[in-house]
């Protein structure tokens, strides 16, 4: 199925008897999702508004990803949470996953740029919140909800972004052959001070990464302040660019790619303190971001990690789906009954 | 202003309903007593006042707990107050309601700088915070102009902004986790680290919620790394609308200023009259405001001269030392306080697109003009969130409601040219009405289905951000059942 209106897509959720599985582009699909008939977004396509004076960005839920990135190029702009990218993603799919990226640390994740929304629920309603100002108390904040909500709640049909502008310069500094934990020591010291950075992560090949980004004066000042502070771990290398960081935003991506038979891919997300712990008791292939606060690992498709308190993780490749810890009974309680208010029938519940 | 009658079996329990609430969480800790309960009969919205019920004020998560037992047991209305600086009425009681004030949970739990996160007591004031990892180098973003007072479980339930949230982002993008206790005592913990939870993103509807989901009593919130430093320039200009259209190419320049400041003619002779900062003659001025090292911020006021120079500024005034920074900002953050010294006041918080600036300031002085009411302005321009003060004498008959008719207006133009009614102080009683403006049934239907899961008897702040005839059905649901 693929409507080509809000209007369709609203009939066609009414009139449904068996679930359904709402997709963009399908690329962001975890163990377990995409079980009903598709219902795909694709035909809900196009910018509707861009004004780059107000740093905002309308378009409706199934325009592709590179659609978007490439008009924001046009006039110096960017979505400030890099979402990670495969051939046929769209704007859609990137919000119902919250799909967020290096500079998540630094100007927050795909939620925090998210400033409005239209969607179908699963009685077949439609539904606006938010708005296209960025900033917006007016009523539940239900912007925040669809992120991430994975086609759970209803079917997004339009987004409204906050941008913005693409920086000028940019610098990687590059310390190699870190350990895990000092490499998060030095991603730490690195976060801590005034050096405003924009991405701080570690690589599969070991290579810690730490990003500038400003105007050309501000970041070379920075960059040499930085490279003096992070001289006590090791050499520090810094290039123009940022294009380790180009294959960081891809990493969970590319690891699932790269598993083979009876290998699992797991994104754990956790207080930088506790990752150093987390990446020693992972059996493969490790990275970082976030400073230290997300890990990608590959791993024995059986395998499962032993959590730190607060910590959480999701198998998102390989395996069947598993979400850790289990989730306590009165936040579970919560989470099905707005479920159950937005999808009454459980059309959506296979969704994600 | 139009509030649900009392229910008079809540009235006639009282005496029974405090003995218990006496029961759970000592004595002293719950007020009944008319007069003392009288300071809590409003919030900074002091146009509208009711005393409470009773007014409970519990010390940890686990009597917060209780309270809300008790009242849940009873089926009494609870309005959660952290210090009562709502200016929309967020916790504003109801005659047959229990004011749940945070003011005794003040506590810092866990500090960890390496994480960079603060844990505290959702009372605990919003200065106050920044207060304990100042010495650290450290500082909470989003700062309120009542962020002396304010408490951050105000600041939660209304997903409070302030002038630096243009680089930095409003509460919601500072908010790691909460402790929130529901309206049945359940305890529940939203969030994660970077906020992140597995399932809905439930952390991010409560804030924001105004209190009717939940009782917030604890948050773990993101602190930064202070800033190398910051300075501020001051720009003048000989009409709003060029003022507004200088906003605009700033933000299209791509340079990310932490704060950009509007200020109108009305706004600047008040200040001028009240704190004398020395502000030039002119139609309209904007503070802007950058961070980094000396030769960063030499860099961006370099550029932000070389952009302001297009539109012929009356002035630009670049501060070159801490005592100019302050007496920049001085008209600014006393603007308030002027413009009360010149009577009574009422203002406005409407958000609009920054691109819509020019034409909205002209039609607000247009709309001002033909009401006969003077309007002053000053707002964060960078964000488009406007801050219209309309002045007024509130002992001369019919000007409130003169002024009101006129706010109304203004906030439904915002709504026309895609803003909302209200970017950063909440819809509370003040807006509830005009909810209708920016949402269609459906909308408000779709936000009252998530209160229903949180706190099904609607006993929560319940007469707060819906229009009185929308959420009616569901809030009398209780009483008849009762």
């Amino acid at each position: 199925m693929r409507p080509e209106t809000e209007a369709e897509l609203a009939a066609i959720i009414r009139g449904a008897t068996a679930p359904l599985s709402p997709v963009g582009g399908g690329t962001r699909l975890r163990p377990g999702e995409g079980q009903g008939a598709r219902l795909s977004t694709a035909g809900l396509r196009g910018i509707t508004l861009y004004e780059p004076a107000a740093m905002t960005l309308v378009a409706r839920a199934g325009t592709p990803l590179a659609e978007v990135q490439a008009a924001l190029a046009a006039e110096g702009q960017r979505l400030a949470f890099e979402p990670d990218e495969a051939e046929g993603s769209t704007i859609g799919g990137v919000i119902a996953a919250n799909a967020s990226g290096p500079r998540r640390v630094k100007d927050g994740a795909a939620r925090d740029s998210l400033i409005g929304v239209r969607f179908v629920d699963g009685s077949g309603a439609v539904i606006a919140n938010g708005g296209r100002v960025m900033k917006n108390v007016t009523g539940y904040d239900l912007v925040k909800l669809m992120a991430g909500s994975r086609g759970t709640l209803g079917v997004l049909t339009e987004v409204s972004l906050k941008t913005q502008p693409v920086s000028p310069a940019s610098a990687t500094l590059t310390l190699a052959g870190l350990a895990a934990d000092r490499s998060v020591a030095a991603m730490t010291a690195a976060l801590t001070g005034p050096w405003d950075v924009s991405g701080a992560g570690r690589l599969p090949s070991g290579e810690t990464v730490l990003r500038l980004e400003g105007l050309a004066g501000s970041v070379a000042i920075r960059a040499e302040s930085l490279a003096a502070r992070l001289a006590v771990f090791g050499p520090v290398e810094t290039t123009e660019g940022d294009a380790a960081f180009a294959d960081l935003r891809q990493i969970g991506r590319d690891m699932a790619a790269a598993a083979g038979p009876g290998r699992a891919v797991w994104r754990i997300v956790c207080r930088p303190s506790q990752a150093a712990a987390l990446v020693a008791q992972l059996p493969g292939p490790t990275a970082l971001d976030w400073g230290g606060a997300l890990i990608w690992a590959e791993t024995p498709a059986e395998w499962v990690p032993d959590l730190p308190p607060g910590a959480i993780a999701a198998r998102v490749h390989g395996g069947p789906g598993l979400s850790l810890p289990p989730m306590a009974p009165a936040l579970a309680a919560l989470n099905d009954g707005v479920r159950g208010r937005f999808d009454p029938r459980g059309i959506l519940a296979g969704a994600g | 202003m139009q509030m649900p009658t009392p229910d008079a079996a809540i009235l006639a329990r009282r005496a029974a309903i405090v003995a218990r609430l006496r029961a759970v969480i000592g004595a002293g800790d719950v007020i009944d007593d008319p007069v003392e309960a009288r300071a809590y009969e409003c919030d900074a919205l002091s146009a509208y006042r009711c005393p409470p019920l009773a007014v409970a004020l519990p010390t940890t998560t686990a009597e917060v707990a209780a309270v809300l037992r008790v009242c849940h047991e009873e089926r009494v209305p609870v309005v959660p107050r952290g210090a009562g600086t709502s200016l929309a009425g967020g916790s504003m009681p109801t005659a047959d309601a229990v004011v749940l004030g945070l003011a005794r949970m003040n506590a810092v739990l866990e500090v960890d700088y390496g994480d960079r996160l603060i844990r505290v007591q959702a009372g605990r004031t919003n200065l106050s915070v920044s207060g304990a990892v100042d010495e650290a180098g450290f500082f909470y973003a989003p700062d309120p102009s009542s962020q002396l007072a304010c408490a951050i479980g105000g600041n939660i339930g209304m997903n409070s902004g302030g002038a630096h949230c243009l680089k930095y982002g409003v509460t919601t993008n500072n908010l790691l986790g909460v402790t929130v206790v529901l309206m049945d005592g359940a305890v529940v913990e939203l969030g994660g680290p970077m906020g992140e939870a597995p399932g809905l993103d439930l952390l991010g509807v409560v804030c924001g919620a105004e209190g009717q989901l939940g009782v917030v009593t604890e948050a773990v919130l993101r602190i930064l790394p202070k800033p190398a430093g910051a300075r501020p320039v001051l720009i003048g200009f000989d009409s709003s609308e060029t003022a507004g259209a200088c906003v605009a190419a700033i933000i299209r320049a791509g340079i990310l200023p932490v704060a950009i400041e509007f200020m109108d003619r009305p706004c600047i002779t008040a200040t001028e009259n009240f704190a004398a900062p020395g502000y030039p003659d002119c139609e309209a001025l904007l503070i802007v405001e950058v961070e980094g090292t000396p030769p960063e911020i030499d860099e961006q006021l370099a550029l932000i001269r070389a952009l302001a120079q297009g539109f012929s500024p009356v002035e630009f005034r670049e501060s070159r030392s801490e005592e100019e920074s302050r007496r920049i900002w001085l008209g600014r953050k006393s603007a308030f306080g002027a413009m009360g010294q010149m009577g009574d006041y009422m203002c406005l918080d409407g958000t609009i697109p920054v691109s819509a600036l020019p034409q909205v300031l002209g039609r607000i002085a247009e709309m001002s003009e033909e009401a006969g009411l003077l309007v002053a302005n000053v707002f964060h321009a960078g964000d488009g969130n406007m801050h219209p003060l309309i002045l007024f004498d509130a002992n001369r008959p019919g000007d409130l409601e003169r002024v009101e008719a006129l706010g109304a207006d203004i906030l439904r133009l915002c709504v026309e040219v895609g803003g909302c009614l209200t970017g950063e102080h909440g819809v509370g009683v003040e807006k509830r009405d005009l909810m209708g403006a920016q949402f269609s049934d459906a909308d408000m239907e779709a936000q009252m289905r998530v209160k229903d899961v949180f706190d099904p008897h609607w006993l929560l702040n319940a007469a707060k951000v819906f229009p009185l005839h929308v959420s009616a059905s569901r809030r009398e649901a209780r009483r008849n059942a009762a």
